[in-house]
């Protein structure tokens, strides 16, 4: 009996079930994503023929204002869904773990965990909705509270104003994101060997002390995870926009995304927004490969 | 008393994420005469239905939470397979070149829609599936599966050799080891990755939004999104429309909570 054929065979027929999952792979991914780079380099309006213009779309948005300006609309988006979170995610998960957990029962943290996790299940669109009907100007929520108790003065027009519409943005989306971190993070925490805590504590460490030097180094595999699947997430943001501003007032909180969306499906310049999409993927992918080395290189 | 200020802190965190879900909650219980007088502030005097029966019947909203259970339905269901299959041959057969095929599919998960919504949009109105539901659960299947594709390969390169090896000697071909070893032994991960799949396709917003442009197909997002920019809704129609948007959120995690914190662990340590 030999066993080097029989497993040479096998890995033949292993094949045959990546032929569905490979096929639609191509159709509905790889396929699409070569069409859309070669649209780039063209001039077309959606009908018609394309017409060839090489380079020129990226030439265009070199000059480009809006474009400019949208990336670093952007660059606030992911401080507001990925760096805060994860600050304020692990300051949450060690005081819910640590603190509550051990002192008043798993059962508080896993309640109060599941409050600040809830609006992580809301559609994005929903969550949209919600904020734009309390933050609306004249009969919202928010500036009805701040009347209410005699603030009048810092009732604002909060999506209207072009100075505030994104740090009003931002606000939202650190209250749909944060729950993501808090919950992937206490899960790490259940992870730490406590006796590295104990340790610690007998070294005399503070809290603080323990959080900085235990925890957060005993946890690095899931901050990696979650600062690099946030700063993703934030740089592919469409909905909360184009729900809240539609990218206004004045452009003040386009973004990639939806300055893309905008070309493709307002303006007709196909290849345009074409070109923007294909830079935002370059973007993201280098994005992606920078921060996998670096947490293989943190792994070893 | 450090104890309880720490205590006490979390409990206002955890309030201040949850008031936007209470004023929704009462306002969409008003009606518009009881809005108009005491503001979005006032507890309700009783439950008025008014809005909430005004915003179903103006949008059909029992037809867009159908589109949505079906379309979220069939993605996971198919996703789930396609998933156990491509991970079947990358993690179990091994076959050759599979961790070039695995960033295939991570790539494939990375990319952002924008760069391939005019591709599709265009490739569906070709072969006639533009503004179909069917155009939405294929893309969508292929999207999940890549995530599922790569979560699943690496459990089932973890997966005991000698159950396949003695299916192997049972006589038991690779079709009846998937479906009779592989399958039933893996059905907790397999469920936890179906009911993400069906909560993120539930959500998702962008293609459908492309995609799907008449009203009797839309999803429960994009059918909200749509109206919420038109601004033609009043206030307490505003408010029931969100409520009817966060109802069907709030169910999926009272019964997946479970699931879906073992899930999110199991992705998140690799």
């Amino acid at each position: 009996m030999s066993l080097v054929p029989t497993s040479i065979r096998d890995r033949g027929s292993y094949l045959l079930f990546l032929i569905p999952g490979g096929l639609l792979l191509l159709a509905v991914i790889l396929v699409p994503f070569g069409m859309n780079i070669g649209i780039s380099f063209t001039e077309w309006s959606g009908a018609g023929t394309p017409e060839w213009i090489g380079l020129d779309n990226y030439t265009r948005l070199m000059g480009d204002g809006t474009f400019w300006a949208s990336f670093r609309h952007n660059v606030g988006l992911v401080v507001a869904m990925a760096v805060l979170p994860t600050l304020a995610g692990l300051v949450i998960a060690a005081a819910l773990f640590d603190f509550i957990g051990k002192h008043f029962g798993a059962r508080h943290a896993a309640v109060l965990r599941a409050c600040v996790y809830l609006p992580q299940v809301l559609p994005i669109a929903v969550a949209g909705i919600v904020w734009s009907w309390i933050l609306a100007p004249q009969d919202g929520a928010l500036n009805e509270v701040l009347r209410a108790v005699g603030l009048d003065s810092l009732a604002q027009n909060w999506l209207g104003d072009p100075d505030l519409a994104l740090w009003t943005v931002m606000g939202v989306l650190l209250w749909i994101q944060v729950g993501y971190p808090v919950v992937i993070f206490m899960a790490g925490m259940q992870r730490v060997d406590p006796s590295l805590h104990e340790a610690a504590e007998l070294d005399g460490a503070s809290w603080w002390g323990r959080f900085f030097h235990v925890t957060v180094p005993q946890i690095r595999p899931e901050i990696f995870v979650v600062l690099l699947t946030c700063t993703i997430a934030a740089l592919k943001v469409f909905a909360p926009i184009y729900v809240l501003t539609r990218g206004g007032p004045g452009g003040s909180t386009n973004v990639p995304s939806y300055y893309s969306f905008q070309n493709f499906f307002e303006k007709t310049q196909v290849g345009y927004g074409a070109a923007i999409a294909t830079v935002l993927t370059v973007l993201i992918l280098v994005l992606t490969t920078v921060f996998l080395r670096v947490q293989n290189r943190g792994e070893r | 008393m450090r104890r309880h200020a720490v205590l006490w802190s979390m409990i206002l965190l955890a309030a201040v994420m949850l008031v936007p879900f209470v004023i929704v909650a009462l306002n969409a219980v008003k009606t518009p005469a009881e809005y108009s007088t005491g503001g979005p502030l006032d507890l309700p005097s009783g439950i008025s239905l008014e809005g909430i029966i005004a915003f179903w019947e103006r949008v059909d909203f029992g037809e867009k939470l159908w589109n949505s259970v079906v379309i979220s339905g069939s993605v996971a269901v198919l996703a789930v397979v396609v998933s156990v299959f491509n991970a079947y041959a990358l993690g179990i057969g091994r076959v050759r070149g599979r961790l070039w095929i695995l960033v295939v599919f991570l790539i494939a998960n990375t990319l952002p829609q924008e760069a391939l919504v005019y591709p599709l949009y265009f490739l569906a109105n070709e072969v006639g599936l533009y503004d179909t539901k069917l155009a939405v659960i294929i893309i969508f299947t292929v999207i999940q599966a890549a995530f599922g594709t790569y979560l699943l390969t690496s459990t089932l390169g973890g997966f005991p050799r000698e159950l396949l090896e003695a299916a192997r000697i049972d006589g038991a071909n690779k079709w009846q080891t998937l479906v009779r070893i592989v399958v039933p032994i893996s059905r907790p991960t397999l469920g936890v990755l179906f009911v993400f799949f069906f909560i993120w396709t539930w959500n998702e917003f962008f293609l459908p939004l492309v995609l799907l442009i008449s009203n009797e197909n839309q999803t429960v997002p994009v059918a909200l999104g749509v109206l919420q920019g038109q601004r033609m809704m009043d206030a307490t129609m505003t408010s029931a429309s969100a409520l009817l948007g966060v109802i069907p959120a709030i169910v999926f995690f009272l019964i997946f909570q479970r699931a879906l914190t073992r899930g999110i662990t199991a992705g998140a340590v690799k």
